[in-house]
């Protein structure tokens, strides 16, 4: 078995009184994708804003348990350095509207005041851009504004924007959710570039979108894991009946 | 008129029931009902086609009501101080003594006075409003205290303008009188430094709540982005929530600036009316002066000479000119910002 990057152990997280995410105990190895399915409210976005701590944001959000990166407890780290070190993709594309699209790439280095020299950063922001399958399409614009791009490729320049911050795991919420079926292939199309380099943690409500990307699925369901398994195990012979009820359609 | 749709609607109500009744109880009732049912909807859908048109021109006229109103306060002012830019001219702008006893007339000092006083409140009020906002639109959205705070001071908007003069003449004064001594400066009180601090604390309340408003606006996901990349709260209230509201969080200065040039009766109050020029800028500052509404509130009801009368209401010209001016500098300023 390879070294897990993502280990979760008897993990719960809370909004008030409600409790969401119940005893989850997961283990991601490294550069893999990860696919994270469950129907509405099953606490899938959740474990995912968890796991880079963005979750203590909301105000009453709490969270208990063992979640570890590497062998550094992700609880006792500064929440700045664990999102340094796991980045994310969010529902909707959100490139900052007052940053041109090579300031878009290297936000994160300049909103936490970070000086680099020209060069480098030229250079960041065309390997990450790159990476991200835009950098083609941008090369000559790179000084306008990124929210004149369209759905897809804004969506591609938020990816470019956390893969310039080197992280270790990148997380997607719902990463397509907002795209129409040609910018969702190449964001599809992606992420298998991308597991070379990176774990890749993708929560989807799109069965077919699991299926065709991932290595491993996790099925949450009402808070609890399920079942976590090999994506093609997962989907032609599923161990609990929840699972195979939901792969099949029988709610959603 | 306006009454007739609600009146319709209300009456609407009770029929529908009765049709409902009666096609229980027999067909020929029933249809009756139905084509009388018809009919009140085809005067209905009249009314409500009639009623589109008026209201429209009900908002139309309200409008223009509106423009007809600050149209006819501009002619008055003209009109009034006509006998005054007649014999006085364009030297009225910067004659630098006002003497009603011999008939000169100059608003200089006065303007001075206003710009003075008002851009001192504005710089005083501006890291209050910013601060503000910031924590009522970011860090305490809600519960009690956030709510005490943000009622608390929209309620400084609301307090007449005479008891701010009147508190300030009692305890501001004094706390300036023997500041004014330890820097050996003639000690007023009264005067241009009182008159901008009690000004501030009247405009904050303009830009904060417009502030807090505006900040509680930014959409989520920006900010999270921010977070996500590893950024402070500081750093994404500096580099995302900032950058987002900016032409926002300048109209709200740009209100409470509109508010501090036509303050006048805490001013008047607070002023010390003197329309003599000091030498240096700290006697201006620390001295008594005067601004435009404060010559017209304390100098209308004694102006007997019909030039005097028309030199104060052309200083009501050049206060309405001096607001136009800078709103419209701010208005340009907002666009730009906006726009690129």
């Amino acid at each position: 078995m390879e070294y897990s990057v993502v280990s979760a152990t008897n993990f719960n997280a809370w909004f008030g009184d409600n409790h969401v995410v119940k005893d989850v105990t997961i283990k991601i190895e490294k550069n893999q994708v990860i696919a994270v399915m469950g129907p509405s409210g099953c606490g899938k976005t959740t474990f995912l804003r968890c796991i880079n701590r963005m979750h203590e944001l909301i105000p009453g959000a709490t969270a208990k348990g063992s979640l570890k990166l590497y062998d550094d407890d992700v609880y006792t780290m500064n929440p700045i350095y664990v999102r340094y070190k796991i980045g994310m993709v969010f529902q909707r594309p959100n490139p900052f509207p007052n940053l041109s699209i090579y300031d878009n790439v290297v936000a994160g280095y300049k909103l936490n005041g970070l000086r680099m020299h020209k060069a480098d950063m030229d250079h960041i922001v065309e390997k990450s851009l790159t990476s991200a399958a835009l950098w083609k399409e941008v090369k000559d614009s790179l000084h306008k504004k990124g929210t004149f791009l369209s759905g897809g490729q804004q969506q591609r320049l938020c990816i470019a924007r956390a893969i310039a911050m080197e992280p270790e795991v990148i997380l997607f919420d719902e990463p397509t959710s907002a795209l129409d079926p040609i910018s969702t292939s190449s964001v599809e199309q992606l992420f298998h570039e991308l597991k070379v380099n990176y774990t890749l943690i993708i929560v989807t409500h799109n069965m077919q979108q699991a299926a065709r990307v991932s290595d491993k699925t996790a099925f949450f369901y009402v808070g609890e894991l399920v079942e976590f398994d090999e994506t093609k195990t997962m989907f032609t012979a599923p161990k609990d009946i929840r699972t195979q009820n939901y792969i099949t359609g029988r709610f959603s | 008129m306006s009454m007739s749709p609600s009146d319709t609607s209300n009456k609407k109500k009770p029929k529908k029931d009765t049709v409902a009744n009666a096609t229980v109880d027999g067909t020929i009732a029933g249809k009756e009902q139905m084509t009388l049912m018809k009919n009140k909807r085809l005067d209905l859908s009249y009314v409500q086609m009639k009623w589109e048109t008026v209201f429209r021109r009900i908002l139309i006229v309200m409008s223009v009501i509106m423009l007809i109103v600050v149209a006819g306060i501009l002619a008055t002012l003209i009109v009034q101080s006509w006998p005054s830019i007649k014999s006085l001219g364009i030297g009225y702008l910067w004659g630098k003594v006002w003497d009603p006893v011999n008939n000169v007339y100059g608003a200089f000092p006065f303007l001075i006075g206003t710009l003075l006083t008002s851009f001192t409140a504005l710089i005083i009020s501006v890291p209050f409003s910013y601060a503000i906002s910031i924590y009522l639109g970011e860090y305490n959205t809600k519960g009690w205290l956030s709510n005490l705070l943000k009622n608390t001071i929209e309620l400084i908007a609301a307090v007449p303008s005479i008891i701010y003069g009147f508190w300030a003449l009692f305890v501001l004064v004094p706390i300036v009188r023997s500041f004014e001594m330890k820097i050996g400066v003639a000690p007023y009180g009264v005067g241009v430094c009182s008159a901008s601090l009690v000004l501030a604390v009247m405009i904050i309340p303009y830009a904060a709540s417009l502030g807090t408003s505006l900040i509680r606006m930014v959409p989520s996901p920006l900010k999270e982005g921010a977070y996500a990349l590893g950024a402070t709260r500081f750093e994404v209230i500096r580099s995302v929530i900032l950058p987002y509201t900016r032409s926002g969080l300048f109209a709200g200065i740009l209100l409470s600036l509109g508010r501090a040039l036509g303050e006048t009766m805490a001013v008047t109050v607070l002023i010390g009316n003197t329309s003599a020029i000091a030498n240096s800028f700290k006697e201006v500052f620390f001295g008594p002066g005067n601004t435009m509404a404060s010559v017209i509130a304390n100098e209308f009801a004694e102006a007997d000479h019909p030039v005097y009368l028309s030199a104060l209401i052309e200083l009501g010209l050049v206060l309405f000119f001096v607001t136009v001016i800078i709103n419209l500098i701010g208005k340009r300023i907002i666009t730009r910002y906006t726009h690129h």
